[in-house]
């Protein structure tokens, strides 16, 4: 299987099809979605025809296919000559027109859309450049990748001990960098908090091995616990940070006994349908829960008594007390320590009880429940902790939610947030605690970035998503051989 | 007169309408090495499980040291004494060899689990060599020793072995059945064994049964069954 043996090399013909058929998928997609745009205009909508971005999106994924057919068979010279000039090209294009006003930013009406399209050029045609001086490069082909990354993914996991305590580092100085702006740290505090949400379900899912499609409802439970707490009682954020935590514990108990004996998918729907249920509670129990007008004027946190406000309701507020002027960027940065610091105790909690008998047994049970039972485990205890324990750390993190927000509605509980934390989990790497970072920093900051494409950011999502499994179907990080592959290996089937 | 140490009466276990044991009686006294042979789908593995509790019997009676275990969970059984080694092996191939070793320890007290892991080791040194190596890493006859000192890490009063054999090299299969005789008379530990290498594990044993469709069909010494003409013509001939 060496790269350096004479590949076939496709006919014209076959490659102009194969290049041809993306492009028309491009087409096809891009005229709908590119084509037109509805713009409100004095006098009622107009729609705006941007055909020309149309044209730019086909004409470079026919080129672009043809480049990656022809970098496979190790063609690699006119690509290079092709792909350079394009991204440079791209550079300027964006350097003159862009910037000022994306409207009339050339090729696409979009600055990040530009500089990425300069980024896979760029990448691509150097990609060939190295190929065409080091004959037989072997990316391309798939064991050979496979196994690449299997390496740099074993050194980042070497190195995780170096790059965790790197990383905590960096979030704990990011508030106060130069470029630390208002967004920026929006979006952080978003990034950790799924992050938070991963190592919760980790536990659950990596570590216990059991698959749960509705993790959203615990942190909806809690969400709506430090809601409703507050609203009728009057309680405080950090009176009600672990009475969340307990509700949504019990509700993982809930949730966990009818559970107990299904496995696989079977669990997987069951935990679904539980999500669901969590949600219509929610939108129709009016009385008590305001059903889809949700709780609003929830209570901010105050730091040890202090409001982050600029007059305090009563008392003194955090800037008085330490003689500061008041900025509203104080808050933020506290939810961001916030967040951060809740964050860090779960995933301490979760290293510290992998190393316990019971972090053992979990993992034991997800390798094999049978030999468990014939060690004489009580699954059931031990699945019941699980879905408690995880579900506890979904609860911090739906009250934290609750407090940020200010306001929570049952529309923030759907399953798409499940699947994404769930994504998180399975694209890191099941198990791997900093591979959760890496996939909710690429799954969340990234659309978050792309936020100037509006709606269709999620095409972004869905980009890191196919790019992850693509190259790291076990996850990013991953020690665990996948149950399924998108692309089985030779001699190896889809089995279990 | 030894002491019976499990005694099994008439169970019926069914696997949804299909009945796979078909009234089962037989007894295993303290310190002896029960072989219980029979072909494919005979009902042997089933019965090993019934034993566990993993299923339960629908009728009959199981009594481990004079405590009727028949309706018993299965984690109630394992802790009350009785260690199985599962067929297959069934070993933690993403966990260390110590920690399947612990993971054997589950039910017993973590007082003892130093001199419980001295034994294990002690009997089969190669374990403390590659103990802190993944489970699926490990030689299947490794495995299976992984497997057994699995299962004696908690310290059990009966232990049971489904088909240790299986898939074994002969030299290999050969270690394994020494090593049962070392914990049997070392350790005065009372084995059931369950097998398909019929001429070794009666061999081995004190006394034996066999399973045929679910029940029952001959029981006697080791050495008397091994010469019975219809086991051997049943289930010895080929040579070993």
């Amino acid at each position: 299987m060496a790269g350096s043996t004479a590949l076939p090399v496709t006919p014209t013909r076959a490659m102009l099809r194969e290049a041809g058929l993306i492009a028309l998928v491009v087409f096809g997609l891009s005229f709908s979605l590119v084509g037109f745009k509805i713009e409100d205009v004095p006098g009622g909508l107009a729609i705006l025809t941007r055909f020309d971005g149309v044209f730019f999106a086909t004409a470079l994924a026919f080129l672009g296919r043809i480049g990656l057919i022809m970098l496979r068979e190790q063609r690699a010279l006119p690509v290079a000559l092709t792909a350079l000039p394009t991204a440079a090209l791209v550079l300027l294009l964006q350097l003159f027109s862009g910037d000022l006003d994306p409207e009339r930013s050339y090729p696409f009406r979009s600055g990040v859309v530009n500089w990425s399209l300069f980024a896979v050029a760029l990448a691509l045609g150097l990609r060939a450049l190295w190929l065409t001086w080091h004959h037989g490069g072997s990316l391309s082909n798939r064991d050979a990748r496979d196994a690449a990354m299997d390496r740099v993914g074993a050194k980042v996991q070497h190195a995780a001990r170096f790059l965790g305590p790197a990383l905590l580092g960096f979030a704990i100085v990011l508030p106060f960098l130069p470029f630390a702006d208002r967004r920026l740290l929006d979006i952080a505090i978003l990034v950790v908090t799924y992050i938070m949400l991963g190592w919760g379900l980790n536990i659950v899912v990596g570590l216990a091995g059991l698959l749960d499609l509705g993790y959203v409802a615990f942190y909806a439970v809690g969400a709506y616990s430090y809601a409703l707490l507050a609203q009728y009682f009057d309680l405080g954020f950090w009176t009600c940070l672990p009475l969340a935590g307990i509700l949504a514990a019990f509700a993982g108990i809930l949730l966990g006994f009818p559970v107990l004996r299904l496995r696989g998918d079977y669990l997987a729907i069951v935990t679904l349908g539980f999500g669901e249920i969590i949600r219509v509670i929610l939108l129709n129990w009016y009385t008590f829960t305001g059903g889809p007008d949700g709780i609003s004027g929830i209570p901010r946190p105050t730091f040890f008594g202090l409001e982050l406000t600029k007059r305090a309701t009563d008392g003194e507020t955090f800037h008085q007390f330490f003689g500061l002027t008041y900025s509203p960027m104080d808050r933020i940065i506290f939810l961001f320590y916030l967040i951060l610091a809740l964050a860090l105790v779960t995933n301490l909690f979760t290293l510290r009880i992998r190393k316990l008998p019971i972090g053992r047994a979990w993992e034991a049970l997800r390798e094999d429940e049978i030999a468990c039972r014939s060690l004489g485990m009580n699954p059931r205890n031990t699945k019941l902790t699980a879905f408690s324990i995880g579900a506890m750390f979904g609860g911090f993190g739906g009250s934290f939610f609750a407090t940020r927000q200010g306001f929570i509605s049952p529309e923030s509980f759907t399953f798409i947030e499940s699947a994404v934390i769930l994504a998180i989990v399975v694209l890191g790497g099941m198990g791997s605690q900093i591979g959760v970072v890496f996939a909710a920093i690429l799954l969340i900051g990234l659309p978050e970035f792309f936020r100037e494409l509006q709606q269709y950011r999620m095409l972004a999502f869905g980009l890191a998503m196919v790019t992850i499994m693509v190259w790291r179907p076990s996850g990013l990080l991953a020690h665990r051989e996948p149950t399924l592959r998108l692309h089985p290996k030779p001699g190896q089937e889809n089995t279990s | 007169m030894p002491e019976s140490m499990l005694k099994i009466s008439g169970v019926h276990t069914f696997y949804g309408h299909i009945e796979a044991l078909k009234g089962v009686d037989m007894e295993i006294n303290e310190g002896e090495v029960v072989s219980l042979i029979g072909a494919n789908g005979a009902g042997k593995s089933t019965l090993l499980m019934t034993i566990c509790g993993n299923p339960q019997a629908r009728s009959g009676r199981i009594e481990f040291l004079g405590e009727d275990i028949t309706r018993r969970a299965s984690h109630e059984i394992i802790k009350g004494g009785i260690a199985q080694s599962p067929e297959g092996r069934r070993i933690f191939p993403f966990m260390t060899v110590f920690e399947n070793l612990q993971m054997g320890a589950t039910v017993s007290d973590p007082r003892h689990f130093d001199d419980d892991l001295e034994r294990v080791f002690t009997l089969y040194p190669l374990l403390r060599e590659r103990r802190n190596q993944r489970g699926g890493t490990l030689s299947g006859g490794e495995q299976q020793m992984l497997a057994i000192g699995r299962a004696l890490m908690s310290r059990p009063k009966l232990l049971l072995l489904d088909e240790p054999s299986l898939g074994l090299a002969p030299l290999l299969v050969r270690q394994i059945f020494d090593i049962i005789k070392q914990i049997n008379e070392e350790q005065n530990m009372t084995v059931f064994l369950v097998e398909q290498n019929a001429y070794h594990a009666l061999r081995l044993a004190d006394r034996g049964y066999v399973l045929a469709n679910g029940e029952v069909l001959l029981s006697g010494t080791g050495a008397e069954l091994l010469a019975n003409e219809e086991i051997r013509a049943a289930y010895l001939e080929g040579g070993h």
